[in-house]
């Protein structure tokens, strides 16, 4: 019996070490999906003017935040969502969990980085756009053009060599496809659609990762966000990053406030010091395209007016037909038997 | 025999037999509640979101209705069908040539040859993805006949080629894992008959060794079509455009947040672990136990043309997974991977990534230690009450049941289900608002753990149910004679019998914690990062070297632990394995 009574005591203080640690004051807990890692360049900033709080982050790619903010909607855990696209934080809104808060600035962030209402649901803080990353040293090798355009993308010589995002899988994949309906109207953006199709080899499943395998020379050409590009550059990748002539498709990377019984004071204050000049700026050294300027210079690269690259993106009616482009895309070119 | 141990309770026998009996009807109650509280209503919450629609009113089954007019989600059911049967005859075969080397042959290096062949649950999933691609990808070392040395082959590795050898390579070891325990358990008498009667060798095989082993191979064969069928961590990176509802999953909840969708392909996917349930209980009927308490252990004797076939088999396959994994390090070693080849240790400092580093690294350690600790406690006697217990016969086939669910449920399925669950505040029972009893566990070490014990559940329980299965009841008929309580038969005889098998879950729960990303990824909080999840994050950042430098450690950890418990036990089990030696 004594190694029965030992065992389910060391079971039990087994099971009260498990025993969650409960928030404190003073402390916020921030979802975000902003790259793993810029985070640490900008908490450091925010610890400098507010010591006093203590900033927990949850990081995940879009794709999974939100998800767990849906799933998490009936007892909310974050505090504030913190740099994710725009297009997720509208599904947070329609299920009901966003606090509408004006934070302190919002009067510089131009109109097309936030959310219209007033006070506005979501503040955006930066905006990215796709691009093309190929790798040089492939493409030598191929003998392949460095693509400037969706009309290249489709000239024969890329055939299976490029790669793109699933729509249906990432959101940098339906933005893509957004923009290239919107650009061309539907009847002409499908026909594309479909020369495209041609020349893909594969569709993958995350944004970031046609960039990943452009990078390693996997596939020539990647069509991702052109963000990863750069880093990957600066990484010692032998890539560059071009965009479409035609525009690139973006979104915005957006604060929002999560609807709470008690909401803490202390996520306001890092909402406000989210879109300051001073967080602003620092944004701005690696993302051409900020809430409003941010007094750096266009990082190397981008085009001279980063702003001109992106079309004229219509977010309502990207969400409202999103459901049937997916559809629609998924009956012409998903599963598929064959990769081609 | 340790069977006829001291007569402790024989005085009162009649009371103590009476208590004992409520003792254990009330622990079978109490596994069956247990199974409810972490099977079943989470995963209701979440399967009820399939009857739906995204703005949650009760739709019935239109879901169901677009989901079987949708061709491009009705064709991976098939899709899923054709991998998980190839997979599952790939890993069978291979797995019992295997497990059959390892415990009736006298190979050398048997204890090498099992720990390589357990290497696969030793590694993230995405560690397999990216091997497998440095491998076999259009720039892969194979493919390229490693940088030309030797003609390349290109296996056309994304679709059902890649999926199917990323799934063998991950169903191997647990296939192996059940085998080889229903291998060891036998009785030696049955080969002397068979030897005495002038049986040839193969007569003896698939009359004796076959039959013996019969559950065994129908539980790896199910384990193995279920976890092919379900896994998504390596198809999302190899599969290319082909299909397979576990993808789907990913593409419904993660792509697009439709969680009504989601619900119906998880539906989708239950339905085979249904059917290997009522398959499972037709083999079990008619399973007699192997051990009876007269049994002799079989101990196998040098046969030169037997052992030196088995032994180049052995030694290919663990080649194999040794030159798998190889890659793997040597990717986390290069600089830049494929254009600049020198090798340095630059990416096992994690200060310039994110995703927690080594505090990431030892958390998971920590989580890894209790998830075995605790899963292990909770399904061997959970097994243990189902099978050797008498009466409460409807009881133990539900929990019997419930515990073979999780086998079919992906991580992600489980992340959200305990999300929905566990992180609700209540729920209104007849007009009575409740609140969740739960609750404290969410947003902390326990749900992790929790998450850990559930999603490995079906294979460590139906190990030790074979182990058990394969005891002759006449052990518990002669304790419950003598008036010995089941518990002390259940420490003195059960338990040390059955050592090997719950040694070898205690480690499986933990290789497979210290590797999962898909459930915890869901559920993991801000103070306390995971290794596994930084390698999904840095991974997704573009830093697949410190990503692959993450995944070594954690292999080399799981390695590390093994080898320490084979020391640390190697001398526990001589002791409570004398019976198996002569």
């Amino acid at each position: 019996m004594k190694r029965l009574s030992l065992i389910v005591a060391a079971f039990v203080a087994a099971l009260t070490l498990l025993t969650s640690s409960l928030a404190l004051a003073g402390e916020i807990l921030v979802y975000t999906a902003l790259e793993d890692d810029e985070i640490p360049i900008y908490l450091e900033l925010f610890k400098k003017t507010h010591p006093e709080i203590d900033v927990k982050i949850v990081r995940d790619s879009t794709g999974i935040v939100t998800a767990k903010l849906l799933a998490e909607k009936d007892n909310p855990q974050a505090d504030v969502i913190w740099g994710t696209a725009a297009t997720s934080l509208m599904l947070c809104d329609q299920a009901g969990m966003i606090e509408p808060y004006a934070p302190k600035y919002l009067d510089k962030v131009a109109p097309a980085m936030r959310d219209p209402a007033d006070p506005p649901h979501w503040v955006g803080i930066k905006a990215w756009m796709t691009g093309f990353v190929t790798n040089t040293k492939e493409a030598e090798a191929l003998k392949l053009p460095i693509p400037e355009s969706y009309a290249d993308l489709v000239k024969p010589v890329y055939k299976d060599q490029l790669v793109m995002p699933n729509p249906a899988s990432s959101g940098t994949g339906f933005l893509t496809i957004s923009a290239i309906l919107q650009l061309m109207g539907e009847e002409k953006g499908w026909e594309y659609l479909d020369k495209l199709h041609q020349n893909i080899a594969r569709y993958t499943h995350s944004g970031s990762k046609p960039a990943k395998l452009a990078g390693s020379g996997e596939i020539p050409v990647g069509i991702s966000f052109a963000y990863r590009g750069f880093m990957q550059k600066a990484k010692g990748e032998p890539v560059v990053t071009t965009f479409p002539k035609e525009g690139s498709g973006w979104d915005v990377e957006a604060n929002a406030l999560i609807k709470k019984d008690a909401v803490k004071p202390e996520a306001k204050i890092f909402l406000d010091w989210a879109i300051s000049p001073e967080a602003m700026h620092a944004y701005g050294k690696v993302y051409p395209v900020t809430a409003y300027p941010s007094g750096n210079p266009v990082p190397e690269g981008y085009p001279k007016d980063p702003a001109a690259q992106m079309i004229k993106n219509d977010f309502n009616w990207a969400a409202a037909n999103r459901d049937r482009i997916l559809k629609e895309w998924s009956a012409r070119y998903d599963g598929k038997s064959e990769p081609k | 025999m340790a069977a006829t141990s001291p007569r402790a309770a024989a005085a009162p026998r009649l009371a103590a037999f009476d208590g004992e009996r409520w003792l254990r009807r009330a622990l079978i109650l109490l596994v069956s509640f247990w199974l409810v509280c972490v099977v079943v209503l989470p995963l209701a919450q979440l399967l009820s979101k399939s009857l739906l629609n995204n703005a949650g009113q009760y739709v019935g089954l239109a879901n169901y209705v677009e989901y079987f007019t949708t061709p491009s989600l009705r064709n991976s059911i098939g899709n899923s069908l054709f991998v998980s049967v190839v997979t599952t005859l790939i890993t069978v075969t291979l797995g019992f040539t295997f497990a059959y080397a390892l415990t009736r042959t006298c190979i050398p290096l048997k204890g090498v040859f099992r720990g390589v062949a357990m290497m696969p649950l030793f590694a993230p999933t995405l560690l397999n993805g990216i091997a497998l691609i440095y491998l076999f990808g259009r720039k892969g070392l194979i493919t390229r006949g490693f940088f030309g040395a030797i003609p390349g082959i290109d296996i056309g590795l994304y679709g059902p080629v890649g999926i199917i050898i990323s799934e063998v390579i991950f169903t191997f070891p647990q296939a192996m894992l059940i085998l080889s325990v229903a291998l060891r358990m036998t009785d030696a008498r049955l080969y002397e008959a068979s030897d005495s009667m002038g049986a040839p060798g193969w007569r003896t095989f698939s009359t004796v060794t076959i039959p013996g082993v019969k559950y065994g191979l129908v539980s790896a064969t199910f384990v193995s079509f279920i976890l092919a069928f379900t896994d998504f961590g390596a198809p999302k990176v190899v599969g290319g455009q082909f299909g397979i509802l576990a993808t789907d999953i990913y593409k419904q909840v993660i792509g697009q947040q439709n969680f009504s969708m989601g619900a119906v392909v998880s539906v989708a996917l239950l339905a085979p672990a249904i059917l290997a349930f009522i398959v499972d209980r037709i083999v079990q009927r008619k399973q007699v136990s192997l051990i009876q308490a007269k049994s002799t252990p079989l101990v196998p004797r040098p046969r030169k043309w037997r052992d030196a076939p088995f032994l180049a088999f052995c030694l290919v396959i663990a080649l194999l997974i040794l030159g798998f994994f190889g890659v793997a390090a040597y990717a986390s070693l290069v600089k830049v991977w494929p254009y600049e080849l020198e090798l340095g240790l630059w990416h096992y400092d994690f200060t310039g990534t994110g995703g927690g580093g080594y505090a990431a690294f030892w958390n998971s350690i920590r989580m890894s230690f209790y998830s075995a600790v605790i899963g292990t406690a909770v399904t061997f006697v959970s097994a243990y009450l189902v099978e050797k217990t008498n009466g409460m016969r409807a009881l133990r086939q539900v929990s019997y049941f419930l515990s073979i669910i999780p086998l079919a449920l992906p991580g992600l399925v489980i992340g959200l289900a305990y999300i929905f669950f566990f992180n609700a505040r209540g729920w209104n029972i007849l007009g009575v608002f409740t609140p969740n009893p739960f609750g404290w566990l969410y947003g902390g070490m326990g749900i992790l753990v929790l998450s850990n014990v559930v999603h490995f559940y079906s294979v460590s329980f139906l190990t030790g149910a074979t182990a058990l299965k394969q005891l002759d009841k006449e052990f518990e008929m002669v304790s419950e004679s003598l008036g010995v309580p089941f518990y002390v038969t259940f420490f003195r005889v059960t338990v040390p019998v059955c050592l090997p098998a719950i040694l070898e879950v205690a480690m499986y729960f933990f290789v497979n914690s210290m590797a999962t990303v898909s459930a915890v990824i869901f559920l993991y909080s801000a103070d306390i990062p995971l290794a596994s999840v930084a390698i999904a994050n840095m991974d997704d950042a573009g830093d697949v070297a410190p990503a692959c430098a993450m995944g070594v450690l954690v292999i080399l950890t799981n390695i590390l632990v093994r080898i320490l418990y084979g020391a640390l036990t190697g001398k526990l089990r001589k002791k409570t394995q004398a019976w198996t030696t002569r």
